[in-house]
């Protein structure tokens, strides 16, 4: 478990995390290293536990999680993923953010296409289906004119960077990808309550 | 001024010849406040005060040559300045009846000369040149002013260097803004007087009948009148309805309403319950009253306005030239150039803006014209008012270019409602006058990010919070401290969508908002809009959030929304006050969880953003209560504390702001709150310094405040700010602080230690009033001992002290004669106050209308004519001054005539005098205010009367006017001035019979052998002189009753 040190996640915290992913998993006396979250079960838990409600972001979530990319959440990185939630850095936060967006595209950019696809919903229904398009189109516009510093019609790591450090409501522009402050609260009062009694 | 007075001012009409100034309200109010303007010229700008004009201004006057005198040559029939330019002619020649002036100096000169008969002086001069902006300035600087754009003056100064057009530069500006300032003064004169009248109401239902008939294009289908019979006074209502202000009643078929039956009443304009029969009307109001025809029926039938706003330019055409209606308004509008031309030329460029007005738009919305726009739109007002000469110019500009004048109407209203609701004490007077409200036109020529923010308010409005988001974010963007993007936000309904996101549950969506809103505010008009719209109380709730961030911005918001009454009273009305007040209260966060919120701020922040959102709520006096009932001043004094210089100034801003209340000066005393304020004084920030210093002006009325500041060595650092003159707003603050402590004797040792004397005495001239009012005070207070009169008199202090007492500011005339009584107990320093002619002009302040001028200028001549050689002679070469002193006994002011009462008795001191006085008819005056209670005043009356005894048959008189009855009673006094005096004056009149006896009646022996024995030599002399008398007399009516 020293694996975890450089969280800023307690020792004793992170056992927490682990006891509650056990519980999670519902096969606490298992080899831990070959148990395992799947999607479905990760979105009930970021839906119940951590208030999110957008589906698609959701599992765009669960990908960010799942580092080896084998559509299992393990505990290590569940412990990882947790550290972020609540304790992470605005630097691991920007990170997380970007990951979670550019998710699709291996190339490490959010493209147009890509962008276009987070905001698809984010108009109020217009009279018809292309006017709504429209709308969408140039919002897309808009967001890159605002985020796409070197002009190159998508957004670097770099790009969302500097816009994020510039204005910090940009850090989850394109939908909620990390709990709320207060639900983090609420959830930690849970997690760790043993060890404020103990 | 150009512009004020060709648009403005009523000319009488056209004549050949010289045109004359009608006289009217409107005109005389121009007129007297170019008499202010010029006669504060010459010291408020000392420097421009000497240019010489290029051409001369010339006009007959009425006076006469003897009214100049110091600074002239006068003989028979003319009379030249000394003061000359550089070729050695005059500034100012006069040979009966015509005058030449060149110079500003010489304008204001000339205007003190002329005393009562300035505003016939300056109508004369303006009568007579009609361009003085053009003479006084050459022509090539005329058309810089008429040109009037900021840009056009800074690239003319750029170009040329040399001083001598930096000072025509100079005073270009400063016509420009009297011309500003005149037009907006005649505004609101004619706004007073807008009110519906027969004639009025006439005019809208002609103008609306030659827009009316069948067809697309026109405003109605048809407008006429219920009764065709016209009463004398223009209204068609019957006589029984007229008393209620009903003028006539209007049928109106709008193209898409129902014929409509309007009352056109003194209030306005209403619907009412229609025809009910030939002839018969139901008079009863059915709807709401607008304030004219037109507004009525833009509300009324969407149709009208809609083809109003297209037909806006004819309808403006033929308001203004109603002589030629029938041609297209293109060709008017190409008229109205030559036209203006020939009028004259200097008029032409306004003129062109007025016409074509709408056409400006573009222009309009380019920031640094910013100020012209106001300019544009009272211009136009103006001119219409011009060529109408009547009361209704201006109103329908007002609402036309409105872009939804239903909304415009609706806020007015609801304005008017608040207004009507807000009744606080408010110690503040500045920005409380409402802007003028301009709308931008649709339709009309706008820049593209007029669009751009049109665009992204639309997601504001139809997005979900992501949209939202990115919107507010790109809205950031845009440079939002610039008018057209202000305004762009509101006109496409921004505002609206803002306050109500404050109103979500979205933390991001809220800053987003509020950072927005942050920036808009600066702008007084949105600041209204943001009143009118409900934003405060959101704001003010948001002040509880859990997130630091979100309560500093809504803090800082509320700082720059609070600039104006209603908003500072909407604010205290939802508790924002005591909000307000917690957030300076760094320390009661720590105890909360750590939040790893993205939004949190550091604490202190909080306490500068609550800090400065109090600072401006403290203009108000029932805020400031609020504020201290909220235990505001301890933490406020807590954080003066720390060093954050951006801390600092809110803080001691908001400390000195609420200074100006008594039992806040006893809590800063109380809070050692002085002991911070002088450590600041000595910071490296000139703002700080200021407020510093301003909050110990402010507290140093209270002389153990005093002490404190010499204590925590405050007078140092103040008179070492003294040196560094050009921070006009500083130096008034530390001047002022001066003054205060200067009131303590202690503090004044100390100030002569640092020399701040002589350096007080160089700020005597060449600064603001402001400054002025504050040295001369303090000057006053430091004369009151010796050495300091010395100093003041060594260092050349007397002359610019009398120069400045034909000033006209109250406060400093009251600081001046005080200063200069001070100076004249020392005879030396008299020969030279006698030398300057100060009696005269001290003398003649006795007519000042203020009664705090008027008594101070008395108090002034009592050590004058105690200390001047030849007092007498002097007091009698005034010509009418001694009778001017007697008519003051007539004041309704206890300080003015305890003042004239003391003058009189050193005028009385002279038997010359006293004859000439007794003359004047002042035994009888100062006899019927024997009667008062006010110890000052007794003591003075009483001196007086008892010198007034000395002549003729004076004695005699106060009996006969029953002065001696009342006296006896002063001796019940506590205060043993009143006695002596009263002792004194009591013996004087025992030498007449009748009065010993009235004296003995009133029980004055017993008192009076009471102070016998009283410490005071003189009371006792006077005492036993008096019952002398008294017994004298018993003793020979004994006698003679033996005998």
């Amino acid at each position: 478990m020293y694996l975890y040190f450089h969280f800023t996640v307690k020792k004793s915290e992170v056992e927490c995390l682990i006891i509650l992913f056990q519980r999670l998993v519902g096969r606490g006396d298992v080899r831990l290293d070959n148990a395992g979250l799947d999607r479905n079960a990760f979105r009930t838990i970021l839906y119940s536990l951590f208030g999110m409600t957008d589906e698609k972001l959701m599992n765009r979530v669960f990908f960010a999680f799942d580092k080896d990319n084998d559509n299992c959440i393990n505990v290590n990185e569940w412990v990882a993923g947790l550290s972020v939630f609540l304790r992470g850095t605005f630097e691991e936060k920007l990170k997380f953010c970007f990951e979670v967006y550019y998710l699709n595209g291996d190339d490490g950019y959010i493209s147009r296409e890509e962008i276009f696809d987070l905001l698809r919903n984010s108009l109020h229904q217009l009279s018809s289906k292309e006017e709504t398009d429209e709308g969408v189109k140039e919002l897309v516009d808009i967001t890159l004119k605002k985020m796409d510093y070197d002009n190159d019609g998508k957004i670097s790591f770099a790009d969302f960077e500097k816009a994020v450090k510039e204005e910090k409501l940009l850090l989850e522009v394109f939908g909620q990808c990390l709990p709320e402050a207060k639900i983090c609260l609420d959830f930690e009062a849970l997690a760790f309550r043993h060890l404020d009694t103990s | 001024m150009g512009v004020a007075l060709t648009r403005s001012a009523q000319w009488t009409a056209a004549g050949y010849g010289t045109r004359t100034l009608e006289t009217t309200p409107l005109n005389e109010a121009i007129l007297q406040e170019i008499i202010i303007f010029i006669e504060s010229f010459i010291y408020k700008h000392p420097q421009e005060a000497k240019y010489v004009f290029v051409e001369p201004l010339e006009w007959k006057t009425d006076l006469d040559p003897s009214a100049f005198e110091l600074g002239y040559v006068v003989s028979e029939t003319t009379v030249e300045s000394e003061e000359a330019d550089k070729n050695g002619q005059p500034l100012l020649f006069f040979s009966v009846p015509q005058i030449q002036v060149r110079s500003f100096g010489q304008l204001s000169r000339l205007l003190f000369i002329a005393k009562d008969r300035k505003l016939k002086e300056a109508q004369a001069c303006i009568e007579a040149n009609r361009n003085p902006v053009r003479k006084i300035l050459g022509f090539d600087y005329n058309a810089v002013i008429e040109d009037s754009s900021v840009l056009n003056i800074l690239d003319k100064i750029t170009e040329d260097n040399d001083p001598e057009s930096q000072v025509k530069m100079k005073i270009a500006m400063l016509l420009k803004e009297l011309d500003l300032h005149l037009l907006n003064h005649s505004l609101k004169h004619i706004s007073l007087e807008v009110s519906l009248n027969p004639e009025a109401v006439k005019n809208d239902v002609e103008l609306l009948k030659r827009f009316s008939g069948k067809g697309e294009e026109t405003v109605l289908e048809s407008i006429t009148y219920t009764s065709d019979y016209e009463f004398s006074n223009g209204c068609r209502a019957p006589p029984w309805r007229q008393i209620l202000g009903e003028m006539c009643y209007v049928l109106v078929k709008p193209h898409d309403v129902e014929t409509l039956c309007i009352t056109c009443s003194a209030e306005g304009v209403f619907l009412n319950g229609g025809k009910i029969d030939e002839g018969e009307i139901n008079y009863e109001r059915k709807g709401a009253i607008y304030k004219d025809l037109i507004t009525f029926l833009k509300n009324t039938s969407a149709k009208f306005s809609e083809v109003m706003s297209k037909e806006q330019i004819r309808f403006n055409e033929l308001q203004n030239g109603k002589d030629q209606p029938n041609e297209t308004s293109d060709k008017k509008e190409s008229d109205a150039i030559p036209k203006a031309v020939d009028g004259s030329d200097k008029g032409m460029l306004e003129k062109k803006q007025i016409n074509f007005g709408k056409r400006q738009m573009a222009k309009r919305l380019e920031p640094s014209l910013n100020w012209k726009t106001t300019v544009d739109y009272k211009g136009r007002r103006s001119s219409l008012r011009d060529t109408h000469k009547e009361k209704r110019g201006g109103k329908l500009e007002k609402s036309a270019p409105s872009v939804s004048p239903g909304k415009t109407q609706l806020a007015c209203k609801n304005v008017s409602k608040t207004e009507e609701i807000v009744s606080e004490s408010s110690s503040e007077s500045e920005e409380d006058e409402e802007p003028p409200d301009h709308r931008q036109e649709a339709n009309a020529d706008l820049p593209s990010e007029y669009w751009q923010i049109q665009k992204l308010v639309k997601y504001l409005k139809g997005g979900n919070q992501i949209a939202t988001v990115i919107a507010l974010c790109s809205l950031k963007d845009f440079n939002l401290a610039q008018e057209t993007c202000q305004l762009a936000i509101r006109d496409a309904g921004g505002l609206e969508v803002l306050i109500n996101l404050l109103d979500t549950d979205e933390v991001k969506c809220k800053i987003g908002s509020l950072k927005i809103l942050k920036e808009i505010s600066h702008n007084p008009q949105i600041r209204r809009n943001i009143v009118d719209l409900g934003g405060l109380p959101l704001m003010v709730n948001i002040l509880d959030s859990p997130h630091k961030s979100l309560k500093c911005l809504a803090a800082e918001t509320i700082a720059n929304v609070a600039k104006f009454r209603r908003a500072r009273w909407a604010v205290r009305h939802h508790g924002g006050i005591t909000k307000l007040v917690v957030l300076l209260d760094c320390a009661q966060n720590s105890t909360e969880p750590v939040q790893s919120s993205l939004y949190d701020a550091r604490d202190e922040e909080v306490a500068r953003c609550g800090a400065l959102a109090l600072w401006s709520c403290s203009k108000s006096y029932a805020n400031k209560e609020a504020i201290r009932k909220a235990g505001g001043i301890p933490l406020l004094a807590r954080l003066l504390k720390t060093s954050h210089g951006n801390m600092l100034i809110p803080v001691v801003g908001t400390l000195q702001e609420c200074a100006s209340e008594e039992n806040y000066r006893d809590a800063i005393k109380a809070e050692r709150i002085i002991e911070n304020l002088v450590k600041n004084l000595n910071s490296e920030n000139e703002q700080l310094q200021e407020h510093c210093a301003m909050a110990i002006y402010q507290c140093a009325e209270d002389e153990e405040t005093r002490d404190l500041v010499r204590l925590h060595g405050g007078l140092k650092p103040l008179a070492s700010l003294l040196n560094n003159t050009d921070n006009k707003e500083r130096l008034a603050a530390v001047t002022g602080a001066i003054w205060k402590c200067s009131i303590s004797k202690e503090n004044v040792t100390k100030f002569r230690e640092y020399k701040a004397i002589e350096t007080l005495v160089g700020l005597l001239t060449d600064q603001p009033e402001e400054v002025l009012v504050n040295v001369v005070g303090a000057l006053g207070e430091c004369c009151q001992e010796h050495e300091n009169r010395v100093i003041v008199r060594k260092c050349g202090g007397i002359q610019p002290l009398v120069n400045l007492l034909v000033g006209i500011n109250q406060a400093l005339l009251v600081n001046v004669t005080k200063a200069i009584a001070a100076c004249a107990v020392e005879p030396e320093s008299m020969i030279i106050i006698a030398r300057l002619d100060g009696v005269r002009l001290l003398w003649s302040l006795l007519k000042n209308p203020h009664p705090d001028v008027k008594a101070s200028a008395a108090w002034a001549l009592c050590p004058c004519i105690q200390n001047a050689k030849d007092a007498g002679e002097m007091v009698r070469s005034f010509v009418g001054g001694l009778e001017l002193v007697v008519n003051l006994l007539k004041s309704d002011s206890k300080e003015v005539l305890a003042s004239v009462c003391a003058a009189i008795t050193n005028i009385a001191k002279d038997q010359e005098n006293l004859a000439i006085i007794t003359d004047h008819g002042v035994v009888p005056l100062l006899s019927k205010l024997a009667n008062t209670n006010n110890d000052k005043l007794r003591r003075h009356l009483a001196e007086a009367i008892s010198c007034c005894c000395m002549w003729g048959r004076n004695r005699v008189a106060f009996g006969e006017n029953k002065a001696v009855a009342p006296l006896v009673r002063y001796l019940k006094s506590n205060d043993i001035n009143v006695h002596r005096a009263t002792a004194q004056a009591l013996y004087q009149l025992s030498e007449d019979v009748d009065n010993c006896i009235t004296i003995h009646e009133n029980g004055a022996v017993k008192m009076l052998l009471h102070m016998v024995g009283s410490a005071d030599e003189d009371l006792q002399e006077a005492a036993a002189g008096c019952i002398s008398n008294i017994r004298r007399l018993a003793l020979a009516t004994e006698k003679a009753r033996y005998t």
